[in-house]
């Protein structure tokens, strides 16, 4: 579902780590995600043959097995560190350090504080 | 069985803790149920790696995704827009953005001023008062002088613009439409022990620094020192009644599924406006025999949920992403009733940061934005930090079919039965939400956005649970009084979101709280008389 690039300089979710963080973090996914293999194992008729268009049909297809699916990738697979870096982010928490965020120009609101009262009186 | 209390409040969230600090100056014995826990800064998402992933997990919005032990279920099937909420001390604040308009004061007088639903049976003026004290113990920060509002001085200045809300200014100016820096409950300068922002960006899911303002941490320290005990853990079941048609108290189990017994001389509601309804229907008796307090049969009718759609696009540079508070600036240029646009009342536009690096993957995939397979890094990389998001935050009138009742076969892990919600959005929101939706996009295409896209299926579901127990004059068509009593039961009081006659279009909880410390002020002026 996401491939390795070595254009990005990024490895696939079926990367060994990834895929260790995708499996030991199932928890109460479980059972949507199985459904969701079980959907994609019928598609393809249980071979390696049809599994690239079954997954197709499927992604396509949607419901919340699926979704869960995607989802449960994703949060996994956008949370390892060499991901991360290839996104020039810091593979760290929001806390303790945070981020800076820029004050900006407030003389933006100079035509905003010349306008009359908007609102309206209420008897 | 336990000592009988002046005051039992039922329910530690926004209404429930400002009520209980404001009635703890009389120095009654004041007792607080809470069926969660005491949630910890250290538990917050933000501390750890994972803290994308347990937004959709123990920090999830929605109790049915969330379940946690402290939760109860909602059936929410027949209703296009789901219910959030928060079971814990703090409740809905410990999980809301913080985002903190005030009604406006023709938002108090719907009837009279635009001809539809109902006037409130108290004004802005009224409210006035309490929403400064409540701004004062909150913290509020923001900038005076916004000509879309009657005056208030917010104590802290605002969130900084960066790069986002720089954008939506710009285009905002070219417009010529009204913009503000919006007033929120996250503490830009160190206020009352609480640390300023730095930033965490993720306010919803709890903040680990402290800076966001949820009623843990600003009301209830204070409200514990005066004497008010809070008891954590305990489920309410029902509020019983004696033989005078008084409420007795409230039978609740505890964490190991005990059921105990409450006297209490006074009763007061805070479980918002799902849990309240769910809580009077389930306290049906011989006495009661529609549920309590519903003379009128208007419990859990006239349910208000703010549909919210939510349009996005992407610039060509990274923008603010997920680091910094959700919440920049708001616009009240289309909140105010203009007949030329198709619909009566009005929105507040929300302007947003984008969101986290998970997040954004999540939510483009299910968009269908975000591909799997070869081309999924490419798409990636166009959308990851180059979000700009507008909500449409649209006034939701009130409609006796969208109901809260009692589900004939969901129960809660105490069995008691859980609430179900029968909901649908009526024509003149539709108009509301397309006129919003088209002027989002107007924004957003000013500011640079190009992939610009707006769900009317998939909305926000904010949370902002009102109008299930209405407030007003008439006990034929309201089910509390103008001072918050019940009508039917004279010693029974409702303090959250249950008692909102119409909703406006903005985030209630400044209100919500101005609300319950103007009905605790009602109560100690008339304690003398409080039956009669």
């Amino acid at each position: 579902m996401i491939p390795a690039s070595e254009e990005f300089g990024v490895p696939g979710a079926d990367d060994a780590a990834i895929f260790a963080d995708i499996v030991g973090s199932l928890g109460r996914d479980h059972a949507h995600v199985r459904a969701a293999l079980g959907q994609f194992s019928a598609m393809s008729g249980g071979g390696f043959s049809g599994l690239e268009e079954a997954a197709g049909l499927l992604l396509t297809q949607g419901g919340p097995a699926v979704g869960t699916l995607g989802r449960v990738i994703l949060q996994c697979y956008y949370r390892d560190d060499r991901v991360i870096r290839s996104l020039g982010l810091e593979p760290r928490p929001p806390f303790p350090k945070g981020h800076t965020l820029e004050q900006g120009d407030w003389s933006l609101l100079d035509p905003v504080r010349a306008r009359p009262k908007m609102w309206r009186d209420a008897p | 069985m336990n000592d009988i209390v002046d005051v039992l409040i039922i329910g530690s969230g926004a209404s429930g803790a400002a009520v209980a600090y404001s009635l703890a100056e009389t120095k009654m014995r004041i007792l607080c149920l809470e069926q969660g826990d005491w949630i910890k800064q250290s538990d917050f998402p933000s501390n750890g790696r994972d803290w994308e992933a347990r937004r959709y997990g123990d920090f999830d919005t929605s109790p049915n995704k969330r379940g946690r032990l402290t939760d109860y279920p909602v059936n929410d099937d027949n209703s296009i827009m789901k219910v959030a909420n928060f079971n814990g001390v703090g409740g809905g604040t410990i999980v809301y953005t913080a985002h903190w308009p005030r009604m406006h004061p023709s938002d108090f007088r719907v009837r009279s001023l635009d001809g539809i639903a109902d006037d409130w049976p108290i004004d802005y003026r009224t409210l006035e008062p309490f929403y400064v004290e409540n701004d004062r113990m909150m913290g509020v920060s923001g900038l005076a002088g916004d000509p879309a509002f009657p005056p208030r001085y917010p104590a802290m200045p605002p969130v900084p613009l960066g790069k986002t809300g720089t954008r939506y200014a710009q285009a905002m100016n070219k417009l010529g439409w009204h913009w503000w820096p919006s007033d929120t409950t996250v503490a830009t300068t160190e206020y009352e022990g609480r640390a300023p922002c730095i930033n965490l960006g993720h306010c919803t899911p709890g903040c680990a620094q402290g800076a966001k303002a949820s009623t843990d941490i600003t009301y209830w320290p204070h409200a514990l020192r005066a004497g008010v005990e809070l008891r954590t853990r305990c489920r309410v079941k029902e509020i019983t009644t004696n033989e005078h048609g008084m409420a007795s108290g409230a039978i609740y189990y505890d964490a190991d599924g005990i059921e105990h017994f409450q006297p209490a001389e006074v009763v007061i509601m805070a479980c918002n406006g799902v849990g309240t309804p769910r809580l009077l229907l389930n306290s049906a008796s011989s006495r009661f025999p529609n549920g309590l307090a519903n003379s009128s049969g208007l419990v859990g009718k006239n349910l208000m949920l703010h549909p919210w759609p939510m349009v996005v696009g992407y610039t060509d540079e990274r923008v603010d992403g997920d680091h910094a508070p959700m919440t920049s600036l708001w616009s009240k240029e289309f909140y105010e009733t203009d007949p030329s646009r198709g619909f009566v009342r009005g929105y507040m536009l929300q302007f947003s940061r984008g969101t986290g690096v998970v997040n954004e993957a999540i939510t483009s995939a299910a968009a269908g934005r975000l591909p799997w397979g070869k081309d999924h890094h490419r798409v990636y990389r166009d959308l990851v930090y180059r979000r700009l998001m507008i909500g449409v935050a649209c006034e939701d009138l009130p409609e006796e079919h969208n109901r809260v009742t009692l589900d004939p076969v969901l129960k809660d892990s105490n069995g008691i039965p859980a609430a179900k919600i029968d909901y649908t959005i009526s024509e003149n929101t539709r108009r509301m939400m397309e006129h919003g939706i088209a002027r989002a996009e107007e924004i957003l295409t000013v500011a640079g956005a190009t992939n610009i896209s707006a769900s009317r299926t998939l909305l926000n579901y904010p949370g902002h649970l009102l109008g299930t127990a209405r407030m007003g004059t008439d006990p034929d068509r309201s089910v509390v009084n103008e001072w918050g009593r019940s009508h039917d039961v004279k010693n029974l009081f409702i303090v959250d979101g249950s008692i909102w006659v119409t909703s406006g279009g903005v985030n209630p909880t400044s209100t919500i709280q101005a609300l319950a410390l103007y009905i605790a002020d009602q109560i100690k002026q008339r304690l003398a008389t409080l039956f009669d």
